[in-house]
């Protein structure tokens, strides 16, 4: 089936079977690898993406359910809280392997837009859903807070 | 990103960002650039103060003789294996080891642009593919900073050497007079200079200076090992750039997921693949060989899903239905296997360590204590799972893979695929994690095998389902621990049955006791100051593959030891910090193999990685100050510490808990000490510390594989759990001791204190002590206090 899709503002046409979800049409249909596969049942949060600005899991999301939504990914992602975000995450080498950073940088842009000065537990609740195996949780606390703190 | 014909990638999306995409990832196996016919030209993209015109390079022919750098500690360290220089000065660096997190690009980086005085900011990496020449490449046991240390630097040095060289002969003045910094070589009586990019073409016609000629810089004069230089994979990860191996992608390429046996050596009786044919998507089904035993590296078999897209592949595969053999462990149950292990700890094994007469002074002891500890199968579970792409052209085969060991994956692909492994060329992404489970390449051989079924490139993608149930799993054990102690206190004997599948049965079938290897992972490398010891290995067969984790042994045995070491304070009623001290006993150098142990110490010397007890005492006292050891703690609120050497390492944890009454935990604090001789990168060495103490953590706490009929029951991260952010400590502090000893491993020494350093600091709050990883038995979220 033929779905047209807007991810990060640009016009997209996809040809995959119904129900396909949208991180395997990012991924294998239109090249963007930048969203990661983890788990596959919404549980690692890897494969986080922005629709219409919340944060979800695109590996559970129907593509053909966002006909008309404003889709975002990792590398499409703008806005002061991205910068922020983003120079947070260099300033203290929070990534280590990388894989799930994607997912992380995109639940936590998410809390700064809703929430600029998260706390402890805002954090927690936030970041819950992404899983870290490298544990970078430390640092992942640590930029977001920079990160509210420099907006 | 896609691949190009060439191998190397390119980008299919404009981002607004304007970072560098990943470098190319190609076979510079051809680019040498010293002694032969190179890629270098004259350079005349000059910078800062310019060379004069009448300067020229004198004419002379090309050294060609071989290298009197390609035996030195550690292996090959000839610039041309490592360094290019284009003319323009930029600097592309091999890095033949695997990036996985652990930041080898950065460290590797940083070595060689130290000695060599190179310009940060021109340097880019470009991964190495499988090949012998880099000798060993397999990024595993902590082993890539420790291994290349030295042979990195003379690399660099030399290079800066030539370059050296070259602007004496530019300028017809004495070498010694002409100095390198940051790309630029220097000559202060004529101020004149030339960048590297000048000079390279020329360097590359100069003789490669022995080891006795080159100078190494000193301590004082490094300007990146030691610092806390900013990773170089980082800026392209925030940005959602980099590929890693589940991102590689090849024109006209197919995806395919595989229905692996249920059981180790299961194999398909019937299958019915109609349903699967008739999912949107899918192209054909294909049944993989049989796997043979040893299991080794070889693929498991089972029946691959080939389709359009990844999830067009795991719909074929659900739809498919096959009835299969059972497996020679179809009876295995991981429940009944622990109680045997248990029974196996509680009779004699057969001695790897004996000192004094244990039984002896047991019997005169004034008080004896005995342990049993039980630590669960483990699963690496790299948050990439492992996949691998392949593409065939007649009988040679390129895979693109995240592999921790391209070596062994080109090895077991030409072994499996019956090709000369030199047709095999391997070429290394970026690794999402690798924890050791990306140092087995059966994934690799599958890809090669499917891709020469279908004739077309194709990426095997392993689910997490595929990740849990099908992995090579870090082995169960049950240790008996018994010590004998005096009336002060003073333990007189100790006794350590240790008693685990080994590793060595995925490669010899049949083999049953642990290696000598294996129990130097912390248990006859037990470092107290004791008057009688002896240390035994009991047997244990290997009902599914066994491979190693992040720590190896070390997980289980550091566990056993210093939580009995804790259990023995507590008995001789002295603070569990000074009792460890106390075994830890006068500074000594410690050698395992004077007691009867076959000890390898991680491959390293003992009289140049011995076991220092001063340096054990010392990250001890640290740590323990760090946490303000012997503070009053609040009301449920439990202190312990841990500590231990692994790869040449050491590290001592302190964890300070609260537990409910009903067994709700929260770590509060984290205090950790690590002392790992020279540290290049003290950045990340703290984030491997913070790492790999949580890995270690999340392991003890959760992280249960449990077998049941042969079969793995845990499939995907709602069964099976692992530490998320509200579970990790908010306060976690680590010290980095200053050494000039040489680098010992970070990546993994910081995981085995981590458990039970939290099981004393969950007895502290409660007085209960808990002997069987995980502390949180399946199914509950509390201690079972």
């Amino acid at each position: 089936m033929t779905v047209t899709l807007k991810i990060n503002g640009k016009t997209e046409t996809v040809n995959a079977a119904e129900g396909t979800p949208l991180l395997w049409v990012l991924r294998d249909h239109l090249g963007m690898t930048g969203t990661k596969f983890g788990c596959g049942v919404a549980q690692c949060g890897a494969c986080t993406v922005h629709v219409d600005g919340v944060a979800i899991r695109s590996c559970i999301t129907p593509h053909d359910s966002l006909d008309g939504y404003e889709i975002t990914t990792i590398e499409g992602k703008a806005g002061k809280e991205a910068d922020a975000i983003r120079k947070a995450w260099e300033d203290i080498d929070v990534p280590q392997c990388g894989y799930c950073q994607s997912g992380q940088i995109m639940s936590a842009i998410a809390l700064l837009e809703e929430t600029p000065r998260p706390s402890d537990q805002d954090i927690d609740d936030a970041m819950d859903g992404n899983i870290c195996r490298c544990a970078t949780y430390v640092k992942i606390r640590q930029a977001i807070k920079n990160a509210g703190n420099a907006l | 990103m896609f691949l190009n014909s060439d191998g190397s990638f390119r980008e299919t999306h404009a981002t607004s960002s304007s970072q560098p995409t990943q470098s190319p990832i190609t076979n510079l196996s051809r680019r040498h650039f010293l002694g032969g016919s190179g890629t270098m030209v004259i350079g005349m993209t000059l910078f800062g103060a310019c060379a004069p015109a009448k300067d020229s390079f004198p004419e002379i022919e090309a050294n060609n003789g071989p290298s009197p750098l390609t035996d030195v500690e550690g292996g090959d360290a000839t610039p041309s294996l490592f360094i290019t220089i284009e003319n323009d000065g930029n600097i592309k660096l091999i890095c033949h080891r695997s990036e996985m997190g652990q930041q080898t690009w950065t460290a590797m980086a940083q070595i060689v642009a130290d000695e060599m005085e190179a310009d940060w900011d021109k340097i880019e990496i470009v991964q190495a593919v499988g090949d012998k020449k880099y000798g060993s490449q397999n990024t595993d046991g902590s082993t890539s900073v420790r291994n290349n240390f030295h042979r990195l630097r003379i690399t660099g040095a030399a290079m800066r050497s030539m370059l050296e060289s070259a602007a004496a002969q530019l300028w017809q003045v004495d070498k010694a007079e002409c100095k390198a910094k940051l790309g630029v070589v220097y000559h202060s009586k004529s101020k004149k200079s030339a960048h590297f990019g000048e000079l390279a073409a020329f360097a590359s016609k100069l003789a490669v200076p022995a080891e006795d000629e080159i100078t190494l810089k000193t301590r004082e004069e490094w300007r990146y090992i030691g610092q806390a230089t900013k990773s170089l994979t980082v800026p392209k990860i925030v940005r959602g750039q980099g590929t890693y191996g589940m991102d590689v992608q090849l024109p006209d390429m197919l995806y395919a997921v595989i229905a692996h046996p249920p059981q180790v050596k299961s194999f398909i009786k019937s299958v019915d693949t109609e349903a699967t044919l008739a999912v949107q998507g899918v192209k054909q089904t294909f049944q993989l060989p049989k796997a043979s035993t040893p299991v080794g590296f070889k693929p498991l078999g089972g029946i691959a899903v080939i389709a359009t897209d990844t999830w067009a592949a795991i719909q074929g595969r659900k739809a498919l239905e096959i009835s299969w053999t059972d497996g020679p462990n179809a009876g295995f149950s991981s429940e009944v296997f622990a109680k045997e292990l248990r029974a196996t700890a509680r009779k004699s094994g057969t001695v790897k360590r004996k000192k004094g007469d244990v039984n002896a002074a047991l019997a005169k002891a004034d008080k004896t204590l005995n342990a049993e500890y039980y630590a669960a199968f483990l699963s690496q579970s790299p948050m990439e799972p492992p996949c691998a792409t392949a593409r065939w052209d007649g009988d040679k085969v390129e895979c693109w893979t995240c592999t921790q060991n391209p070596q062994a994956a080109q090895k077991t692909v030409a072994n499996v695929c019956k090709v000369p492994e030199e047709n095999v060329t391997i070429h290394v992404t970026w690794l999402g994690g690798g924890f050791g489970r990306k140092s087995k390449p059966d994934y690799v051989a599958e890809a090669a095998l499917i891709a020469r079924e279908i004739g077309k490139p194709v990426k095997v993608v392993w689910t997490r389902e595929d990740d849990l149930q099908h992995g090579y799993f870090h082995s169960v054990s049950a240790q008996f621990l018994e010590a004998g102690l005096d009336e002060n206190g003073q333990c007189t004997s100790w006794l350590h049955r240790t008693v685990f599948p080994t590793i060595t049965s995925t490669f010899v079938p049949l083999v049953a006791r642990g290696s000598d290897m294996e129990v130097g992972l912390g248990a006859t490398d037990m470092p107290f100051a004791i008057a009688n010891v002896q240390v035994e290995v009991g047997k244990a067969k290997a009902p599914i593959r066994i491979g190693w984790l992040r720590s190896v042994c070390n997980v289980f045995q550091a566990f056993a030891v210093q939580s009995f070491s804790a259990e023995l304070a507590h008995a001789a009623g002295i603070d569990q910090k000074d009792y460890l001290l106390k075994l830890f006993g006068d500074a000594r150098h410690f050698d395992p193999n004077k007691e009867g142990a076959k000890y390898s110490n991680y491959g390293a010397s003992l009289e140049k990685h011995p076991i220092d007890t001063a340096r054990l005492s010392h990250v001890t006292k640290v740590a323990a100050k760090m946490a303000n050891w012997g503070r009053k703690l609040p009301e449920g609120h439990g202190i312990g510490i841990a500590t231990h050497r692994s790869f040449l390492t050491y590290v001592s944890t302190v964890i300070e808990v609260k537990v409910s009454a009903e067994g709700d935990l929260e770590i509060i604090g984290v205090w950790s000490a690590i002392d790992a001789g020279t540290v290049v990168n003290t950045g990340h060495t703290i984030s491997q510390v913070e790492g790999g103490t949580l890995y270690g953590l999340s392991n003890a706490l959760y992280g249960e594989i449990t077998v049941k009929d042969g079969i793995v029951e845990q499939a995907n991260f709602p069964d099976w759990r692992v530490m998320r952010m509200s579970e990790a400590p908010k306060n976690f502090e680590v010290k980095i001791i200053k050494s000039d000893a040489p680098p010992g491993g970070v990546g993994e020494p910081p995981t085995p204190p981590a458990a039970p350093a939290l099981a004393n600091a969950i007895f502290a709050a409660t007085g209960v002590r808990l002997r069987s990883l995980p502390l949180i038995p399946k199914g509950q979220d509390q201690l079972p206090l």
